[in-house]
């Protein structure tokens, strides 16, 4: 059973590794901000004295700021604690609040301040400026120790750094699985980026575009990709080409075909609800594309594990001729890999088409490589008949940890190359190693 | 001769693998221009044993010497520098190579970096003046015989002035005259003081060449004999530790009508106008030398390669095949002559590779019905009885006889009417042969028919109903009262 679990889930364990090497690596003094740093500050508070309180709120102009100072105003409200005043801004609107409060005649119980805040010179000589508010208490949020890397945000951008990545794999890996290879999926990524930002500026009129048009837009970008998939599928099949060089000269093709589209140019005359897809987060706060990835991998892991295509696919790799004899469709097999391959190349372009708010030529190069490279690490042979989706998917992840520890800890993005590849090197090396 | 330390010495090898102790100390003595015949069932260690010579595996105990003089293979490289050259079943030629670039790979002469070509032509035509045979050098190996191959692999070992030459299963390959031809020459070079151990499962061939007999079983050496002192059931008893009832079954089947009817079937050059019908209850030999069509002719009947033309009739009706999925959906089924190669997915479990014909049946709107497919395999191994640790086990690490019973199961398991068996039994071990030729016979009680294509005439004489001989493409003879026929009888057809 160990046997088992290390041999099927080795990659995991790097994964771990590789984030428990991260998170000491950017373990760093943290102060809560937003509504948890307002929690912890009005629950001191509220611990530490009886009765009323007049406090003076003071938020800087930093994103979550003004979700502490609205959290606070609400808490206060509820326990009875009288709010002063509540200051947004820098050190001159605080100083102007002091000084109107003083002006008043009022006293102050506690300043209720951000970590930031608390750091400015204006609460330094309360005393001396204003002794007219009295001797007010600095009340800031506790900072603790914390990985950078660990935390929530950081994590989920991780995810959605890699979901392009990652969604691509999946049908890469269905068509490594049977033996195949396909390079053209970073070329179909910018063709299908572009075609669905030339549809919306061009036929639906830009900024102006409804929902619906923009979603046919990106089924009709998609479907580009899905011909291309099938054109790649029948010269494979039909013409007996090898998988390397079809999809070499169509990752040529479309490329091409991109540039020709956009003429060389990025096209960005989108509406701004198009990003819903690329930035936006409806779940938990998880972002869409990560949900969308998470529910592909579902249904590619259960396609892959359960149904006849699945064992139809690791036949084919595994034995073509043996498959063929057994009655395999081969050919329709191969047909339907290149086919999913590409039209998830495809979505993956619209994705990143909608994560950029841009269609542009240029995007998706080397792709295909790191799609590769995630399926490959993730343990799949490109030898064809073995390999899981799960599998690629922590692939994807190794990769894209490898890549944020790495801007985390403020390495180049040269050197960042450099480690990238011996990586992959070192997690193929230890996967034979295992298997041995 | 005796006087002098043996040629080759082991002893007490032992070699285990994960899960398996495949040798248990094991000795092994080769003399001077002795033939040493090696016998033992599938998964008795045979192979392993060898490659422990070969250098490909490295024994966890014992020691094997040379001239008396001890050795320690590392590696195939040390061994072979060591005058030892191991044949596969498997032929490690190159096949875009020519016969002389085969011979001198990775120890070319050279001189002054060159390849000294013309030095290698001569070497390599003395080489086979040497083994009394013509090959020709121009042309890449691929297209070379299957026993022309052979015996470039041969020239290849002698080049290498090997004075021990070990061959798995030899004739495997080869008709039954050309097998002739390759123990003449093996005897050839025993006399020319090369020590020779020839792994074997036909032991009719032990006879014709052997000196001297070793059997193993389990990994251990249960047997020894000069060929003089031992019998043909005695080395069967040995093997399997048991002595069998005959080499074929009786048969109580009952012939009835015609089921399946093939008629002008071409595809020229492989197969030109074939014609036949196979009846219900019936095994339908079909035999000949290797290259005449016999293969071609039922890959055309099972939809695997195109056909010219030609029509195809079961029951009567005429069936549209163009495709496997289209024969093994009108009910024919064919068990391929190469299991490694055709008929398995080595690499998969034995439940997968059971599964493949069978996924319509095992499945429901596309999804596999995981607990009815276990359940399928579960009866199939224990009706079967074939040896697997789990479902689970990748068929690649079976033994052959328990590969083609995995082979086997797939296809009943599709309750074909037609079964095409192409060489069943090619490498399988006296026991596993015996239960398949028991299955054939429950097949064709049950009112099924069968196609056997086998180049091993004792085989077709003991099994068929009806013999058809093919040679160069047509069907050259039919012998219909095959309790009175030769082995000569149906040589001479082969021949025509």
């Amino acid at each position: 059973m160990k046997q088992r679990l290390l041999t099927d889930y080795g990659m995991v364990l790097v994964l771990l590794l590789l984030c428990a090497t991260f998170s000491v690596l950017t373990t760093s003094e943290q102060s809560p901000t937003g509504e948890a740093a307002a929690k912890q500050v009005a629950a001191a508070i509220g611990g530490q004295h009886g009765r009323k309180l007049r406090v003076l709120i003071v938020a800087g102009d930093q994103p979550g700021d003004h979700v502490f100072a609205v959290c606070l105003d609400r808490d206060f409200a509820a326990t009875g604690t009288r709010v002063l005043k509540t200051v947004t801004g820098g050190p001159k609107e605080a100083r102007d609040a002091l000084a109107e409060i003083a002006a008043g005649g009022g006293t102050i119980d506690a300043i209720v301040c951000t970590q930031a805040a608390g750091k400015w010179l204006v609460f330094s000589d309360l005393g001396t400026d204003f002794p007219a508010v009295g001797t007010p208490q600095l009340v800031v949020p506790q900072t603790y120790r914390w990985p950078n890397f660990l935390k929530a945000e950081n994590l989920l951008n991780i995810a959605n750094q890699i979901a392009v990545i990652a969604i691509v794999a999946i049908g890469m890996t269905m068509v490594i699985i049977t033996g195949g290879i396909d390079l053209s999926v970073g070329s179909l990524l910018a063709l299908s980026a572009v075609v669905t930002a030339g549809i919306i500026r061009d036929v639906l009129g830009g900024p102006e575009a409804s929902a619906g048009g923009m979603l046919l837009a990106c089924v009709a970008a998609i479907a580009v990709c899905g011909l291309v998939g099938a054109f790649t599928g029948l010269m494979i099949t039909r013409c007996g080409i090898p998988p390397f060089i079809v999809t070499l000269a169509m990752m040529l093709v479309s490329s091409g075909v991109a540039y020709i589209l956009a003429k060389g140019q990025s096209i960005y005359q989108i509406p701004n609800s198009f990003v819903w897809l690329g930035r936006g987060a409806n779940l938990l706060g998880v972002p869409n594309a990560v949900v969308l990835m998470l529910l592909l991998y579902g249904l590619a892991h259960v396609l892959m594990s359960r149904t006849t295509l699945g064992r139809y696919l690791y036949a084919v790799g595994g034995n073509r001729e043996a498959a063929h004899l057994s009655g395999v469709p081969v050919d329709r097999v191969f047909l339907f890999a290149y086919v999913a391959c590409a039209v998830l190349a495809g979505l993956g372009g619209v994705i990143m088409a909608s994560q950029l708010k841009s269609g542009s030529p240029t995007y998706g190069g080397m792709y295909e490589l790191y799609v590769i490279a995630a399926v490959v690490v993730g343990g799949t042979s490109l030898r064809g008949g073995a390999g899981s989706m799960l599998g690629t998917l922590v692939g994807a992840f190794i990769i894209a940890v490898i890549q944020n520890g790495m801007n985390l800890t403020n390495v180049e993005s040269y050197t960042q190359k450099v480690v990238l590849g011996l990586v992959i090197l070192g997690a193929v090396l230890l996967d034979r190693f295992r298997h041995r | 001769m005796t006087a002098s330390p043996p040629l080759l010495t082991m002893a007490g090898i032992v070699k285990s693998f994960p899960g398996v102790q495949a040798l248990r100390g094991v000795d092994l003595t080769l003399y001077t221009g002795e033939v040493l015949a090696l016998l033992g069932e599938n998964g008795a260690g045979k192979s392993t044993l060898m490659k422990v010579l070969g250098g490909a595996h490295r024994p966890d105990d014992g020691t094997i010497a040379i001239d008396g003089r001890d050795m320690m293979f590392r590696s195939p490289q040390e061994s072979r520098a060591a005058g030892v050259a191991v044949m596969y079943q498997e032929f490690t030629l190159v096949p875009g190579l020519t016969a002389v670039e085969n011979i001198f790979l990775g120890q070319e002469q050279s001189r002054a970096g060159f390849v000294a070509r013309s030095d290698e032509r001569r070497r390599a035509t003395e080489l086979f003046a040497r083994l009394g045979v013509e090959i020709d050098l121009n042309v890449p190996c691929r297209r070379l015989s299957t026993a022309q191959q052979q015996l470039v692999e041969i020239a290849k070992a002698l080049a290498l002035d090997a004075r021990i030459i070990v061959m798995d299963e030899p004739t495997a390959a080869l008709t039954s005259h050309e097998a002739t031809r390759l123990f003449d020459i093996i005897r050839d070079l025993a006399r020319q003081g090369i020590g020779i151990i020839s792994i074997t499962h036909r032991l009719e061939e032990v006879f014709a060449i052997a000196d001297r007999v070793m059997v193993l079983r389990d990994g251990g050496n249960v047997g020894e004999r000069p060929i003089a002192r031992i019998t043909r059931s005695e080395m069967i008893e040995l093997m399997v530790g048991r002595e069998l009832a005959g080499d074929f079954p009786p048969r109580t089947a009952s012939i009835g009508e015609p089921r399946l009817e093939v008629a002008h079937l071409s595809r020229p050059p492989a197969v030109r106008d074939v014609s036949f019908a196979v009846r219900c209850g019936e095994i339908l030999a079909i035999t000949g030398l290797v290259g005449a069509g016999r293969t071609e002719t039922v890959r055309l009947i099972f939809g695997a390669d195109p056909r010219d033309s030609g029509e195809i009739r079961l029951d009567g009706k005429l069936l549209a095949i163009s495709s496997p999925r289209d024969a093994i959906a009108a009910g024919i089924g064919l068990l391929t002559e190469d299991r490694k190669l055709q008929g398995l997915v080595l690499g998969h479990s034995v439940r997968e590779n059971f599964a493949l014909p069978n996924l319509g049946r095992l499945s429901r709107r596309g999804f596999v019905d995981l607990a009815r497919e276990r359940e399928a395999v579960g009866r199939s191994v224990d009706q079967l009885h074939i040896k697997v640790a789990s479902q689970e086990q990748a068929v690649g690490t079976l033994s052959g006889g328990n590969q083609q019973k995995v082979v086997l199961a797939k296809w009943l398991a599709r309750n074909c009417e037609v079964l095409i068996f192409d060489e069943p039994t090619r490498g399988i071990d006296v026991g596993a042969k015996y239960e398949i030729y028991l299955l054939m016979n429950g097949l064709v009680v049950a009112g099924k028919s069968i196609i056997m294509i086998s180049s091993e005439l004792p085989e077709v004489l003991g099994m068929a109903d009806r013999i058809l001989v093919m040679h160069d493409g047509r069907v050259t003879g039919e012998i219909t009262d095959v309790p009175r026929a030769s082995q000569e009888q149906v040589m001479e057809l082969a021949h025509a």
